[in-house]
């Protein structure tokens, strides 16, 4: 037992710990979390950070909902399988391929006619999730009539539905236009009979439209996707000189970013960077507030001994066997879930933890030292002792714990978002959890929802639990395999 | 000449440590007649007790080296393995009270119980009769049989070493390493104690590898006298010889050191500190701190000259 | 303060420890020191003898006010120390100073050597940063660690044992003061390291006129350090005098089996048998009725048992508390 680490200085406290292999990894996932934290502050400033979680003005519209990470498709690739990713057509850009648009007045009238041809490739093994076109008109007295076509590789042209803007923005839901299934539906059947076939489970939109045009139609579990160029156009006669119409047609994929979306089509990559300096700032925070506090109480209890020391030694194990988790439920069902409220909840609920039993035996050791007993014979008083001679001392064997101690506050926060406890604004882990969870992601299969923030809050934890199983035998030689 | 009961040839144990290889016991070589005490002398550090494991093959995890061979009636021991050695010599030819053994009793067991353990473990005797063994052993050591049935904190200080020492009494070893066997032990305790193993050793013609750091204790059973520093034996000689005159620089300025209660002499002291056992010097390894020391020590190892009688110094003032 | 003058009396003095075995159960007492009486001159240096649990370190702790005296008078410099106040303890605290026993434990592991050395004066309020900087080398190299600087910044675990006992020492004597109690100073340092302190601390002693206290187990290095000596035993003190009187004539018979049992290095030592007495020294939660020796005694008498012995003036100086030598 000794004041090693004390001794060794910081440089040499991170030789030793670079010279454990544990140490050493610890040191390494713990350097590339920080950075990634500064990195992730930097860019993506906190409002911006908030301002996108929460979604405001729709930024997240021409994101595929509940999308799998692109990690994901590069696995799926290698089993031979290509899943499909966004499409963006869009009229107002006309240097882009696959767009085409033309507008003329028709001589004499008041009319103009519209043609836009939207035309892809599709090469995927897999349906896309979703087709929306929104579209931003111009006119003054009446609005455009459109009439929107879908025309499949190898000709087979179906007209899906007539059109009106009712605004200046407008946006058509292809996947759950009423009026757009009921035609998709009898098109199938249609085929289906010819083919000499019933339909057995109706397809949804997307898979009406990119359906390989068989047998296997008759069911939403059998149909396969056609690969080859897929059409969109749209027809329209529009009303008044300066009227115009711009279209822009998103065929959802089902990948998206480094780490997918939620069911809000949010990026859950914003989840998992900030996630981390939340988590790390929790954790470091909480566990240095309760391991300073719970030192110095523990000082007090040791060294002054007496009524004082009998009056922490009680209300210590009166905290012990207090129901620690009802508690934080209960403070964060009254008060305003915020982060900050539920760091100072668990800092008092930790104050007189079991920590300080364990301190509290040290410095009964320590304060019979001879070089206290020293100090006293050359008049040092018992501040002075306290906080010059024994808390130095006491501070080495205790950061390896405090240290330690880092991933249960992180796992705390988690598992008070995932019970619904946690602060609802900000992106932190436990709240990714607790979405999926809500939304049932193992049960539909978005395994990636749940595994990407747990596999971050793992890795934290392996951060720091490596580096205090390193101080630990750093700060205890005794601990050391000789 | 008198076959020696135990021949110790260039014993090696080092041991590896995150600083380094520590060479604590580097080619030592004694041996022991029946019936005689070796006294192991030297200040901490200088591989004692390391000697009396190397010994006894009771080693650390981190033995980087361990050679030599150690002749007992005969017998290489260093040949046998682990289980043979555990077996046929550790306590049933050799035991050892360990430093500090007093604190190591037991606290939840009856002092005869640990008494008797080692027959129990080493002759397979049944709990009654080792009991009864450990009753005799007891007796011997000047504790009343009655005590087999106390437990260790009933006893003194003074008893519980006489405990220890009966526990390496009970299997009939020929030799038992004593490490230190009164250091924590008042003086007058220290002096019974000393005469009780100088009975022994009579009544039962043990031999002793007696460790200790304290020269003038060692005169009360050595026979004979092996000075260490820094991992070897410098100076080895009898009683006669050695508490007399010793040879060797560093013997010489120990023995300066010591202070005597009866006669008024001018103490000497050593300037400097013991050599890490890790790097340890060039040459001879006191070289740093001795007043006679010349070109050769710093640059070459002395040899063990003899000088007559059994009496070995490894200095080159003698060679 | 003139030569020969008292620098310290202590008279009566006892330090009993309590000892609760249970909450509700009557405590009992360890009576560590049980009326001890001496005085120290100034500028004198005296060893106090004894085995472990004979009092007296706790001795030598109660006189320093590390523990709190149960009854007695301790006099410094005309002062009744006593039962002073912690404040007014300031002044007592820098006029004496405290040796103790382990070196590795003296010092905090965590500090620097000069900050180490530093501070008492700090505590004390003395000088300047320089000031005390200065003191801090003077002290170093009075206890001859040089170069000073290098060993200033050096931190405890740097030093050996020996060179960590002589920056104790240089701590105790940064404050100059006038009385030194040094437990055990040497015993747990290497045999030819022991001298080598001993001799210095010995040197800084005279020539600082200092008095001190040596207390130890060992009698054999009390004739190179002091010149009176005292016996300690259960609490009490057995015999005093001149060191070389006592060593050449004890005249009490713990005195006298205490140098029986010390060896000097002579080869014959093992062809004898020591003569000294069974036995181990007493409890001293229930110390024995009469003299505390008696029951080990190879000459008790019956009155031994019965009566505290009488303390007998020796021939020279010093005394012996027997009742082989009361003057009927």
């Amino acid at each position: 037992m000794g004041a090693e680490g004390m001794e060794l200085g910081f440089k040499g406290v991170l030789k030793e710990l670079l010279a454990y292999k544990s140490g050493a990894l610890g040191v390494v996932i713990l350097v590339f979390l920080v950075a990634l934290s500064i990195y992730t502050v930097v860019a993506i400033p906190y409002d911006k950070a908030i301002k996108l979680w929460r979604g405001e003005e729709e930024v997240w519209i021409e994101n595929p909902r509940n999308a799998q990470p692109i990690w994901v498709k590069y696995w799926e690739y290698l089993r031979g399988r290509n899943l499909p990713e966004t499409i963006k057509r869009d009229t107002s850009d006309s240097k882009q391929y696959g767009v085409y648009k033309s507008l003329r007045a028709i001589p004499g009238t008041n009319l103009k006619r519209l043609y836009i041809e939207f035309s892809f490739k599709y090469e995927y093994d897999d349906f896309p999730s979703e087709i929306n076109i929104f579209f931003s008109s111009k006119f003054n007295e009446s609005a455009p009539i459109l009439r929107i076509a879908w025309e499949k590789p190898g000709g087979n042209k179906i007209e899906l539905l007539d059109f009106i803007p009712r605004d200046k923005y407008d946006r058509l839901y292809l996947s759950i236009e009423h009026d757009v299934l009921k035609v998709l539906r009898s098109y199938v059947e249609e085929k289906l009979y010819a083919l000499g076939k019933n339909p057995e489970v109706p397809l949804s939109v997307e898979k009406a439209l990119f359906a390989v045009e068989d047998e296997s139609m008759s069911s939403s579990l059998t149909v396969k996707p056609l690969k080859g160029t897929y059409k969109l156009i749209i027809e329209g006669l529009l009303f008044g000189k300066d009227s115009d119409v711009d279209a822009r047609l998103i065929i959802y994929g089902k990948v998206y970013g480094m780490c997918g979306t939620d069911h809000l089509r949010r990026d859950l990559t914003i989840a998992m960077l900030w996630g981390l300096p939340i988590a790390l700032s929790f954790g470091l925070i909480a566990s240095l507030t309760i391991t300073f506090l719970q030192l110095i109480i523990a000082t007090i209890s040791g060294y002054y001994g007496g009524w004082i020391d009998a009056l922490i030694q009680r209300l210590t194990e009166l905290y012990m066997i207090l129901p620690f988790l009802p508690f934080l439920i209960m403070i964060a069902a009254f008060y305003k879930l915020d982060i900050w409220v539920i760091l100072a909840a668990i800092i008092i609920l930790n104050i007189f933890g079991g920590g300080i039993k364990s301190t509290r035996a040290l410095v009964m050791q320590i304060k019979e030292y001879p070089y206290i007993e020293a100090a006293r014979a050359y008049g040092a008083s018992s501040k002075r002792i306290v906080l010059l001679y024994i808390i130095p001392k006491i501070l080495p064997p205790v950061i390896p714990g405090l240290i330690g101690a880092v991933p249960g506050y992180v796992f705390l926060e988690a598992a008070l978002s995932l019970l619904g406890l946690g602060d609802p604004f900000l992106p932190t882990w436990g709240k990714v959890i607790n979405d999926s969870y809500r939304w049932g992601a193992l049960y539909k299969g978005y395994y990636y929802w749940v595994l990407q923030p747990s596999f971050m809050l793992i890795l934290t934890a392996f951060a720091f639990a490596f580096i205090g199983f390193a101080l630990d035998k750093i700060v205890n030689p005794k601990l050391r395999e000789i | 000449m008198e076959q020696s009961l135990l021949d110790v040839r260039n014993l090696h144990l080092y041991y590896a440590t995150r600083k380094g290889v520590v060479k604590a016991v580097d080619d030592i070589s004694l041996s022991l007649k029946r019936g005689e005490t070796v006294a192991v002398v030297g200040e901490s550090g200088c591989g004692k007790t390391s000697t009396a494991r190397a010994i006894i093959r009771l080693l650390p995890r981190n033995v980087h080296l361990y050679r030599g061979s150690i002749i007992l009636d005969g017998k290489n021991i260093m040949e046998l393995d682990d289980e043979r050695f555990r077996k046929d010599v550790r306590w049933k030819k050799i035991s050892m009270v360990f430093q500090g053994a007093m604190n190591s009793l037991n606290p939840i067991l009856k002092a005869g119980y640990q008494v008797a353990e080692p027959l129990m473990i080493h002759e397979n005797m049944s709990k009654v009769e080792a009991l009864k063994r450990a009753g005799e052993a007891l007796r011997m050591v000047g504790i009343h049989e009655s005590f087999i049935d106390r437990y260790p904190f009933e006893l003194s200080g003074g008893m519980k070493q006489r405990v220890v020492i009966a526990m390496a009494l009970i299997t009939r070893p020929q030799i038992i390493i004593l490490d230190e066997p009164t250091s924590a032990l008042d003086v007058i305790t220290q002096a019974n104690i000393m005469n009780l193993l100088k009975k022994l050793k009579n009544e039962l013609e043990l031999s002793y590898i007696f460790i200790t750091h304290d020269i003038a204790l060692s005169s009360e059973l050595a026979d004979k006298v092996a000075v260490m520093y820094a991992g070897e034996i410098v100076e080895m000689a009898d009683a006669e010889t050695f508490y007399v005159k010793p040879s060797h620089p560093y013997a010489e300025k120990l023995m300066a050191s010591v202070p005597t209660l009866r006669t008024d002499k001018q103490l000497d002291f050593i300037p400097g500190a013991p050599p890490s056992l890790i790097y340890p010097p060039p040459g001879c390894r006191f070289h740093p701190r001795c007043p006679y020391a010349f070109d050769k020590c710093m640059k070459e190892r002395p040899t063990a000259v003899d000088l007559g009688s059994g009496h070995y110094v490894k200095c080159w003032l003698y060679a | 303060m003139s030569e020969g003058e008292m620098i310290l009396t202590v008279e009566d003095l006892r330090k009993f420890f309590e000892l609760r075995k249970g909450l509700f159960s009557k405590p009992v007492y360890v009576k560590a020191v049980d009326g001890v009486t001496f005085t120290l001159k100034k500028g004198e240096s005296i060893s106090l003898v004894g085995e472990s649990g004979s009092g007296k370190t706790t001795l030598g702790k109660t006189i320093l006010r590390l523990y709190e005296p149960t009854k007695g008078k301790i006099i410094f410099k005309d002062k009744d120390v006593t039962h002073l106040s912690s404040e007014s303890l300031m002044w007592y605290r820098r006029e004496t100073s405290l040796i103790q026993q382990d070196p590795y434990g003296a010092l905090p592991s965590f500090l620097p050597i000069r900050r180490i050395i530093e501070e008492p004066l700090i505590i004390h309020k003395i000088g300047d940063k320089s000031e005390r900087l200065k003191r801090v080398y003077d002290a170093l190299s009075a206890v001859r660690l040089t170069p000073v600087e290098d060993f200033a910044s050096k931190y405890p675990h740097m030093l050996s044992g020996g060179q960590l006992q002589r920056v104790a020492i240089a701590r105790a004597l940064v404050l100059e003061p006038e009385l030194v109690i040094a437990d055990e100073p040497v015993s747990m340092l290497d045999a030819s390291v022991r001298i080598e302190t001993l001799t210095l601390l010995r040197n800084l002693q005279e020539t600082r006129k200092i008095s001190f206290i040596y207390i130890t187990h060992d009698l054999a290095t009390t004739k190179y350090f002091s010149e009176r000596l005292f016996i300690m035993y259960a609490g009490k003190i057995l015999e005093s005098g001149n060191i070389r009187d006592v060593i050449m004539k004890p005249l009490h018979p713990y005195t006298q089996a205490l140098i029986k049992a010390i060896p000097d290095p002579d080869p014959e030592n093992r062809k004898v048998l020591r003569d000294v007495p069974p036995g181990e020294p007493p409890n001293l939660i229930h110390p024995p009725s009469g003299c505390r020796f008696h029951p080990r005694c190879p000459y008790v008498m019956d009155i031994c048992r019965v009566e505290e012995p009488p303390i007998v003036e020796r021939e020279k100086e010093g005394f012996v508390a027997c009742w082989l030598h009361a003057k009927h």
